[in-house]
């Protein structure tokens, strides 16, 4: 929509505000959102809450099967084979879950993302010490290199993150090296060179953010990589230990009772599937939200009414 | 009335966007009778391309949508046949070229296997399509044709790869062949060519061929008839001559008056000492020598026009004065100083001194900064011009400055048009407050009526801040109304440099006289005469 001189520019709303518009304006990321708000919530509150209820051990409802309210409302979702309420279980779980998760990808994604610019938009020394470094890391298996490393430092929530950032910082750092080669050659990365920019503000200013948007979402889809990862570090003895839990422990634990109890696992595997997906769908919608150029798809939707 | 072989009436095509209904073309009537060449004249956004991919039916459906009128072609309307009917007729009586090749051509298929699928598809034996095909790669001429069948796209040249792609348009016989800008990617030396080659084939075939281009030395060239479109509606119709000669409505006038190389050219300046001089320069990638020895002198306020056509150098030129790329020998001294030899430092702030204006401003600015953030980000990392507390007075009155208003600071790069995004970007140049702006082919991608105001834009510049300006281009007329002094390269080597009316008027070197012959005059007359002494000398 090329403008005319003599177009009249609208105060722009806040940002914020314009923010809140465009997320009510999809309904898909609006839903995600809220669901992610009652993930964190129940991160925060849930282990205080529910600890009592999720250890409480009630040797005569083993297993018992879902949608009864026999055992009082936690227990909607059936118990697992000690009698525990999965519900309670559940939420109890989050906390563990989602800080080993976010950590891990937080760590991995920042890490990976800096030695990816750098090895992107430095020289070739620096860029091929670093790929080959990946390399290491890649062709050694991840699983292998976890039990070693969490055998010596011993099974903890912050060294189980560490571990995980580790194995998954070469997809963010291959990514993003990729991305930058291609957007280091644009003719405004050339602009900012000519005007003296130097090379932090070009990675940082300009690079960057053009990149930000393919990191978030591969991001996304390693948080369901990193919680299956850490279930089977888990399963192996290695990661969380009992009566600790996580929802991918729970899956684990869940295995066994498959043909006769499949709501073991299916309810623990449904809370990884639902914070996944609604992640991915959030993340759309913030590389929509972020980008100027393609904004206006959220911002006319909301006025048109679908 | 005899019948048209195609006939376009009230067309209509509406896109359906976000902000509303696009009315991209509105009404639009035209003809093409065999054997005659018609030329849709635009400027983006006229709708040219748009009515050219309803023939065709290439139009995306939705968004977009036909919204009345009829194609009638040999006969039948093309709009109410089934899609299976339209693959009959498409490719094999109406073919289209388009004006990149190398986007057109699959890049993993040898181009002599797509000639062959192109007529097998229509149901020619495979065969029989492999003669018709080395046949056709000859005509079009293509050295040594049975090996270039066997060749991959990327392995052809520019010019080249039009002249596949033409091959491949011919190879079923249409009787229709519709060409989308066919030479605007092409040097002028290779487009006279293509041009030719597209008027032997129409005289031997008697196709009918629809040319859509934004040049009017193209038509004049090329066209029988012409039909002008602005903004989706047909504003003239007629013949090429008359058109030209009697235009009678106001866009028309103000499209061929806005056609480059008619004003009065600069008398040369009084000679100072230079602020730029530049000797021998070479730069080598490999084995091949993208500069060889280049070398000239700039004074303060005065342009030169750096011409050449692809691979003679002129955009290494420019990247090496800028140290975008390191020469291998060569010096330039910028006010005593060797800038090739610059420590990091100094070269950080002689970087104010010297700015570049790029080919496309759509690719130059950053699409994720608003355009007070392109501007201003001159001072954040130069922060002793100017103090932050007068960014926004000063952007706004560079926003004036050249030709945008104030308020336009908030907004995106893509909310404007091509002329108001180059315009941002002189604008961000001189937030530098620049001596010299080295502009590479900064007008090529503009229409033709805004790349007459960016120019006047920056001769206003230069005459009111006396700005030197390297000004690059592979069009000569672009540059005669602008250029002080004009340096003719090819192959990497200076063929000839003079002043702009002894390079015009009284070129002494061969490739310089053939560089302007070349060139398309908006004149169809003219351009007749330029068409007989090109055959004289051919002969």
């Amino acid at each position: 929509m090329p403008l005319s001189a003599t177009d009249t520019i609208p105060q722009e709303p806040g940002a914020l505000r314009r923010l809140a518009r465009m997320l009510w304006a999809d309904k898909f990321a609006l839903a995600a959102a809220l669901f992610v708000l009652l993930v964190v919530v129940l991160a925060v509150v849930g282990p205080m809450w529910l600890e009592g209820a999720a250890t409480r051990q009630n040797l005569r409802g083993r297993n018992l099967p879902p949608f009864s309210l026999a055992q009082g409302w936690l227990g909607v979702l059936g118990a697992d084979a000690l009698g525990r309420p999965l519900l309670a279980r559940i939420i109890v779980a989050t906390r563990n879950t989602i800080t080993i998760a976010a950590g891990a990808v937080l760590f991995s994604a920042v890490i990976g993302t800096m030695l990816g610019l750098v090895a992107g938009y430095m020289g070739r020394a620096a860029g091929q010490v670093i790929l080959r470094l990946a390399d290491v890391i890649m062709s050694f298996p991840s699983l292998l290199l976890a039990v070693i490393v969490l055998y010596i430092l011993g099974p903890s929530v912050a060294n189980l993150i560490v571990v995980l950032a580790i194995t998954r910082i070469p997809v963010y750092l291959r990514t993003t090296r990729a991305e930058v080669m291609e957007v280091r050659e644009r003719m405004f990365v050339q602009a900012a060179r000519v005007m003296g920019a130097s090379r932090w503000r070009i990675i940082f200013r300009h690079i960057l953010p053009v990149v930000l948007p393919t990191l978030l979402t591969v991001a996304t889809l390693d948080f369901a990589f990193v919680m299956l990862a850490e279930s089977a570090l888990s399963f192996l003895g290695i990661g969380i230990q009992p009566p600790e839990i996580t929802w991918g422990l729970m899956v684990a634990q869940g295995r066994q009772y498959l043909q006769t109890a499949w709501w073991l696992s299916v309810w623990p595997g449904l809370a990884i599937i639902l914070t996944t997906l609604s992640l991915n769908l959030l993340s759309g919608w913030l590389r929509i939200a972020l980008d100027p150029t393609q904004r206006w798809r959220l911002e006319m939707k909301g006025r048109r009414n679908g | 009335m005899a019948e048209h072989l195609l006939e376009v009436s009230g067309l209509s095509v509406d896109f359906h966007t976000a902000a509303g209904v696009v009315h991209a073309v509105r009404g639009v009537s035209f003809h093409v009778d065999r054997g005659e060449t018609l030329a849709i004249l635009g400027e983006s956004g006229s709708g040219k391309s748009v009515s050219a991919s309803a023939i065709m039916n290439l139009i995306d459906m939705p968004p977009g949508h036909i919204a009345g009128g009829s194609i009638r072609f040999d006969g039948r309307d093309l709009l109410r046949l089934t899609d299976d009917q339209r693959r009959q007729i498409n490719g094999r009586r109406i073919a289209m070229i388009f004006q990149d090749p190398l986007s057109h051509l699959n890049p993993v298929y040898s181009v002599g296997w797509q000639i062959v699928e192109t007529m097998t598809a229509h149901g020619v034996a495979r065969d029989h399509a492999r003669a018709e095909a080395l046949r056709l790669v000859t005509r079009v001429g293509i050295p040594d044709p049975a090996g270039a069948l066997r060749k991959y796209p990327h392995q052809f040249s520019g010019g080249q790869r039009q002249r596949l792609m033409i091959a491949m348009a011919l190879a079923m016989k249409p009787d229709l062949l519709i060409a989308d800008e066919p030479t605007t990617a092409l040097d002028v030396t290779v487009q006279a060519e293509v041009l030719a080659l597209l008027e032997e084939l129409q005289a031997e075939t008697g196709m009918a061929v629809l040319i859509i281009t934004h040049d009017l030395g193209v038509v004049a060239e090329i066209a029988d008839r012409v039909v002008v479109m602005n903004a989706g509606e047909v504003v003239e119709t007629g013949e090429t001559d008359a058109v030209y000669r009697n235009p009678s409505h106001p866009y028309t006038r103000k499209l061929i008056g806005a056609a480059p190389g008619k004003g009065e050219m600069h008398a040369p300046l009084s000679p100072t000492a230079p602020v730029l001089s530049v000797r021998d320069v070479v730069k080598s990638y490999g084995e091949f020598r993208a500069l060889d020895g280049v070398g000239f002198d700039l004074m303060a306020g005065e342009t030169l026009a750096v011409v050449g056509e692809s691979g003679s150098g002129k955009s290494t030129l420019a990247r090496m004065l800028l140290r975008l790329d390191e020469p291998d020998s060569g010096v330039a001294m910028w006010k005593g100083r060797n800038l090739f030899t610059l420590p990091p430092a100094e070269l950080f702030a002689l970087r104010r001194d010297l700015q570049m204006v790029f080919q496309d401003p759509t690719q130059s600015l950053n699409p994720r900064m608003t355009v007070f953030q392109l501007i201003s980000e001159a001072w954040v990392i130069h922060p002793d011009i100017l103090p932050r507390a007068r960014w926004r007075e000063r952007v706004a009155e560079l926003l004036a400055q050249v030709g945008l208003r104030p308020e336009h600071a908030a907004r995106y790069p893509h909310q404007f048009s091509g002329g108001q995004r180059q315009r941002i970007a002189i604008a961000r140049a001189l937030a530098m407050e620049p001596q010299l702006i080295v502009c590479d082919e900064a007008v090529s991608a503009l229409d033709v009526s805004v790349q007459a105001q960016v120019i006047e834009l920056l001769d206003r510049l230069r005459r009111e801040m006396g700005i030197a300006f390297v000004f690059i281009a592979h069009d000569l007329p672009v540059v005669r109304d602008f250029a002080d002094h004009v340096m003719v390269m090819r192959k990497g080597r200076v063929v000839e440099h003079g002043s702009v009316r002894q390079v015009f008027e009284a070129p002494r070197e061969p490739y310089t006289r053939a560089l302007l012959a070349a060139g398309l005059d908006p004149d169809p007359e003219v351009q007749a005469r330029r068409r007989e002494a090109r055959l004289a000398a051919a002969l």
